[in-house]
């Protein structure tokens, strides 16, 4: 199948540029230095200057947590960095340096190109969301014997995060420059991001009117709505009480979630992927090279 | 006088032929905003041929295979490659192509390259070592078969691209100015690729601006210029005959030349006489007379233009007006 010939040029492509040699240098260099922060947090006193004392069990969960969250929301933001990059050159770059013309001659559909390197790049994306992610909720198990509540849905929310702004991205490479793409789509990846905490504190404090543009933002470009997930499945049933407690004034912190997604909203969010991805094969296809 | 054809009836259609040609187009018209690319191309190029296309820059030649393959859309008109409409997928199994401006991934090697496209083809895969291994030692890359393509000249590039283009035994093979980045040694290359290809029977459509590589290799040629066929022809066809005669005779006296005269218009072009207007029978008769006046007849030959004369003539000449899509030419035609 072309579709699988073009996912498998894709991800020798990521191999032979030494993508997957650097991701994977500094997968372990922040391994490394999260596992020697995590275990320098073990050693940190509690409670006051002239009684200090070990820190207990709760506390150091909700260190924890709260530190997962941080260094998934790091991994979130340099996956949708990484889809934006990836995807942005992905069709543009091959149309202008002429490699699109030695290819779509061959009895091959253009929507094949489009899947397949749609593929490759999710492929890219999952595997270096799932060992390094994987690697710190084993870093965390080890050093804390901390386990988030469903690190594996977290891991999936967190792909499929990257994975809207790779269909928006190759969308957009299909008809604009690379670079200009890129921007165009880290720009709205920001604006929906600062959207969705509008929304938060629009709910909390009972402005529809802001919920409204928290509500729309989500819609529009899932990708705050997945993220948002994400930290749902991060966050023990403790964090979630306190985070719940804190009221109107924490509303506008973009790392707690107080409940998770609806099933109408996850399948919005596969439906809009597939959009997207349906839109650039069309585009795409109708594009004269 | 030699009439130049073209374009071919309107009526016609590909089911309508006698035997499938390897390309049929009618009216085939692309259009961007405000700039016309291609016209209206109308013509056949019957299968086994190797048909020259020629043309200026800019004059339509590279939108018209980019058309042929699928590359592009046409606004109007309409073609058929193979019997079948152009764009068609699975008709592309049997093409080969290789496009003006084209760059393969930097990041593989020859072999990759080739193998990739086996694959794109749907060659079957027990078949892929002896097509590489074949299109390897045709281009002349069989020594760097397993380096880098980044690694290539524009002209090896261009080498391997021709190569891609050979892959699976195309019925139909589109060559898009395949020897700009060649030197000397790999123009000839070219040109003795492209008369194996026609020993085979493969159709070959060549699309190019370089007057002499189309002279030595094509059967037909079309001349198109802003986006119009302009004329279309065999070689001789196409470069007519001047109904003259060139003569390289020593030891013409006064009387001599006066003779000429007596046959034609003479004129002198260093050591040889161009005699015009002269009837091929009254040959014989001019060439009895001179040897009986005294003169050393050292060759005798009909003066013929060349096809850079007829290019320059048929751009000079072309205003751009046509009846209906079609523009008829002479050789006699004033350019």
């Amino acid at each position: 199948m072309a579709i699988l010939t073009i996912a498998r040029l894709t991800l020798r492509e990521a191999s032979r540029r030494r993508l997957l040699l650097a991701v994977a240098i500094l997968t372990v260099v922040v391994a490394v230095l999260s596992a020697w922060g995590f275990h320098r947090l073990l050693q940190l006193p509690c409670g006051p200057d002239y009684n200090p004392h070990p820190c207990s069990g709760s506390t150091l969960r909700v260190i924890a947590a709260t530190l997962l969250i941080l260094l998934m929301f790091m991994f979130s933001f340099v996956l949708a960095l990484g889809a934006a990059f990836l995807g942005a050159p992905s069709i543009a770059t091959e149309v202008e340096s002429g490699v699109t013309l030695a290819i779509l001659p061959r009895p091959i559909r253009r929507s094949d190109v489009v899947l397949g390197k749609w593929l490759g790049l999710s492929t890219v994306l999952a595997l270096y969301a799932g060992i390094s992610c994987g690697l710190e909720f084993v870093i965390v198990k080890i050093a804390l014997n901390y386990v988030p509540p469903h690190p594996i849905l977290a891991i999936v929310f967190v792909v499929a995060e990257a994975i809207a702004v790779l269909s928006l991205t190759m969308l957009g490479s299909t008809r604009i420059p690379a670079m200009a793409c890129g921007i165009i789509v880290l720009v709205l990846f920001g604006m929906t991001w600062m959207g969705g905490i509008a929304g938060a504190v629009g709910a909390a404090f009972h402005s529809h009117a802001i919920e409204s543009i928290g509500t729309a933002s989500s819609l529009l470009l899932p990708t705050d709505g997945l993220w948002r997930a994400a930290i749902y499945n991060l966050e023990p049933v403790s964090v979630i009480v306190v985070g719940g407690s804190v009221g109107r004034e924490g509303s506008g912190n973009p790392f707690f979630v107080p409940s998770g997604p609806t099933m109408a909203y996850l399948l919005w969010a596969v439906g809009w992927i597939a959009a997207m991805l349906s839109l650039a094969a069309w585009s795409f296809k109708r594009r004269d090279l | 006088m030699i009439e130049v054809q073209v374009g071919e009836e309107r009526e016609a259609s590909a089911a309508a032929l006698p035997s499938v040609p390897a390309i049929h187009t009618l009216e085939l018209a692309k259009r961007y905003r405000t700039t016309t690319a291609l016209a209206g191309l109308t013509m056949t190029v019957p299968k086994g041929e190797v048909f020259g296309f020629l043309g200026p820059n800019g004059a339509g030649k590279t939108t018209a295979v980019k058309l042929l393959v699928g590359l592009i859309r046409p606004t109007s008109g309409e073609g058929w490659v193979l019997g079948e409409p152009i764009g068609d997928r699975l008709t592309r199994r049997r093409i080969g192509y290789l496009p003006e401006l084209f760059r393969y991934q930097d990041w593989l090697s020859a072999r990759e390259v080739l193998r990739l496209h086996c694959e794109l083809a749907r060659i079957p895969r027990q078949r892929w070592k002896e097509e590489i291994g074949q299109a390897l030692k045709i281009v002349g890359l069989a020594e760097r078969a397993d380096d880098r393509v980044g690694t290539f000249s524009k002209g090896m590039q261009q080498r391997l691209g021709l190569g891609v283009a050979l892959l699976g035994r195309p019925e139909l093979v589109l060559l898009d100015e395949p020897t700009s980045a060649l030197d000397p040694v790999g123009r000839h290359d070219v040109r003795e690729i492209i008369r194996d290809l026609k020993r085979r029977g493969t159709t070959v459509f060549l699309n190019s601006h370089l007057l002499s590589e189309v002279e030595q290799v094509c059967d037909r040629v079309a001349v198109i210029d802003k986006g119009r066929v302009i004329a279309l022809g065999t070689l001789d066809e196409l470069r007519g005959v001047e109904n003259a005669l060139r003569l390289r005779v020593g030891g013409l006296g006064d009387a001599g030349e006066a003779l000429l005269h007596r046959f034609g218009e003479v004129d002198i072009d260093g050591d040889w006489y161009i005699v015009r207007g002269i009837e091929s029978d009254a040959v014989p008769r001019l060439v009895a007379a001179l040897v009986q006046l005294g003169g050393r007849v050292y060759a005798v030959e009909p003066s013929r233009q060349t096809l850079e004369d007829r290019f320059l003539q048929l751009l000079g000449g072309h205003t751009g007006d046509t009846r209906d899509g079609y523009t008829h030419h002479s050789a006699s035609d004033p350019a």
